[in-house]
């Protein structure tokens, strides 16, 4: 570990992913990076809380399944969800017999799940670990806000929380792509109290944890196609390609956001974007793994960012901190003696 | 002309409370709170008794008339029942509305599931 990255010596592989979403998430313009889409947001449970933890389920056996894969062959699973005691991750995987781990990381659970898979497969600890997360809109409004049944108006700076999960399996195997650094974030609070404007809260730590990355690897913004944060929608976008102007960085052209990207903002009313851990999880495991493995993507700097907020305590009038976690995830594998001698190789 | 006061005054009503859902960070709960309370004052300084007779259901309908009722009701009970009226004028005067929201909301909830809207 250098700074805040781990550069993992073996480059582990993403073998297999797989992303469920819901109906919004279907009609949106990324439907076809899903494996599913699931009309009824009760996912033919009783509550919207069953029908999460049926959504996450979903995508493990998905992404198990496309990797023919068993779930005896997974050595450990990390999972986490939005929910109070993460009910939607540990109910949806009690019956599937995995060693589990749970972890919160609010939205950035992908890439903190995708990191300590990464860890355990590349110290040797277990041949396959498995990362998985999901949000459902209609649980995370009852958690975080209100109810639906309140009927409340939402603000224009507000995101949609996605009805999607993700999962993917990291292996020792040789399959792009492959996972070479990670920055582990750290919690960043810039005094942001609205909870209805978590892009703003959360721009600052994905700022903070990008500038990280590439202070700790001496690489640029010209060795990545793409440098993509989780869910900072709309308003926390602009913010972040300002936070970058000051150092005259201008990441306009190589930034992109999983909120910005799940949905139409001409045709379906989501405000300022998506958010949710299911929207960078979905969008990772459904669309940025395939372009990768496929090599339309050489190298990309995924950053999932989280809103750690709790309604509690924001009720209180606690502000609302945010961390944000980034991985390099690479077409192509390599030693770290390799981005430093022969950096013209890493693009 | 009747209902167009009323459309306008009403729609007055809810054109502040947009406002404030799409200016401050107030939470919705916060801006039905100020509503009603808001009610309440304009009723007890006798601004809102000229307005609920010139637009009518457009000024009784939002919550700021559901805040005048309150006022009204603790006014009246008090000129009846004294010192005892400041705590039941207000609910007494409400109870209908209170009442009929629970009744309703039970019924409907005997028969509705709630739903995600889709944008």
């Amino acid at each position: 570990m250098k700074g805040n990255t781990v550069f993992f010596k073996n480059a582990p592989a993403v073998v297999t992913a797989a992303a469920v979403g819901g109906k919004m998430e279907g009609d949106g313009p990324m439907s076809a990076c899903f494996d599913k889409i699931n009309e009824d947001p009760y996912f033919s449970c009783e509550t919207f809380e069953q029908g999460e933890s049926k959504l996450l389920k979903e995508a493990v056996i998905h992404a198990l399944e496309k990797g023919s894969l068993e779930s005896s062959q997974i050595g450990i699973m990390f999972g986490g969800d939005l929910l109070n005691q993460c009910v939607g991750t540990t109910f949806g995987i009690r019956d599937l017999d995995i060693p589990f781990l749970g972890i919160y990381g609010a939205c950035s659970t992908v890439t903190e799940g995708l990191l300590l898979a990464s860890l355990f497969v590349d110290g040797g600890y277990t041949d396959r670990a498995l990362a998985v997360t999901s949000s459902h809109f209609c649980a995370a409004e009852r958690q975080y806000r209100f109810p639906l049944n309140y009927g409340g108006q939402r603000t224009p700076t507000s995101q949609y929380t996605a009805t999607a999960a993700g999962a993917l399996v990291v292996s020792a195997e040789r399959l792009p792509p492959y996972v070479r650094a990670a920055t582990v974030g750290k919690v960043v609070d810039m005094g942001v109290t609205d909870a209805a404007n978590m892009g703003a809260a959360m721009a600052p730590a994905a700022y903070v944890s990008i500038k990280q990355f590439f202070a700790d690897t001496g690489l640029s913004t010209d060795s990545f196609d793409l440098i993509v944060t989780g869910d900072l929608g709309k308003v926390g976008s602009r913010l972040l390609c300002e936070l970058f102007d000051r150092d005259g960085i201008d990441i306009r052209d190589l930034h992109r956001d999983c909120g910005t990207m799940l949905y139409s903002f001409e045709d379906q009313d989501v405000h300022a974007g998506g958010s949710g851990a299911g929207c960078a999880a979905s969008m990772l495991c459904g669309y940025f793994i395939p372009k990768l493995r496929c090599g339309e993507y050489k190298n990309i700097l995924f950053a999932a960012t989280g809103a750690l907020l709790s309604p509690t305590v924001n009720a209180q009038g606690e502000s609302i901190p945010a961390i944000s976690h980034a991985v390099w995830l690479s077409y192509e594998n390599g030693s770290i003696r390799d981005i430093k001698f022969e950096e013209r190789r890493v693009r | 002309m009747e209902y167009f006061w009323a459309f306008i005054v009403g729609g007055a009503f809810c054109a502040v409370g947009q406002l404030l859902i799409d200016k401050t960070s107030l939470t919705p709960a916060k801006i039905l709170v100020s509503f009603v309370t808001a009610g309440v004052i304009l009723g007890a300084v006798g601004v809102y008794e000229p307005l609920r007779e010139f637009a009518g259901a457009g000024a009784t309908v939002p919550l700021t008339g559901f805040g005048y009722l309150l006022a009204d009701g603790v006014k009246q009970a008090v000129s009846e029942q004294g010192f005892l009226g400041i705590f039941s004028g207000g609910l007494t005067s409400c109870a209908a509305g209170v009442s009929a929201a629970m009744i309703f909301s039970f019924i409907a909830a005997l028969f509705a599931k709630s739903r995600q809207k889709l944008g």
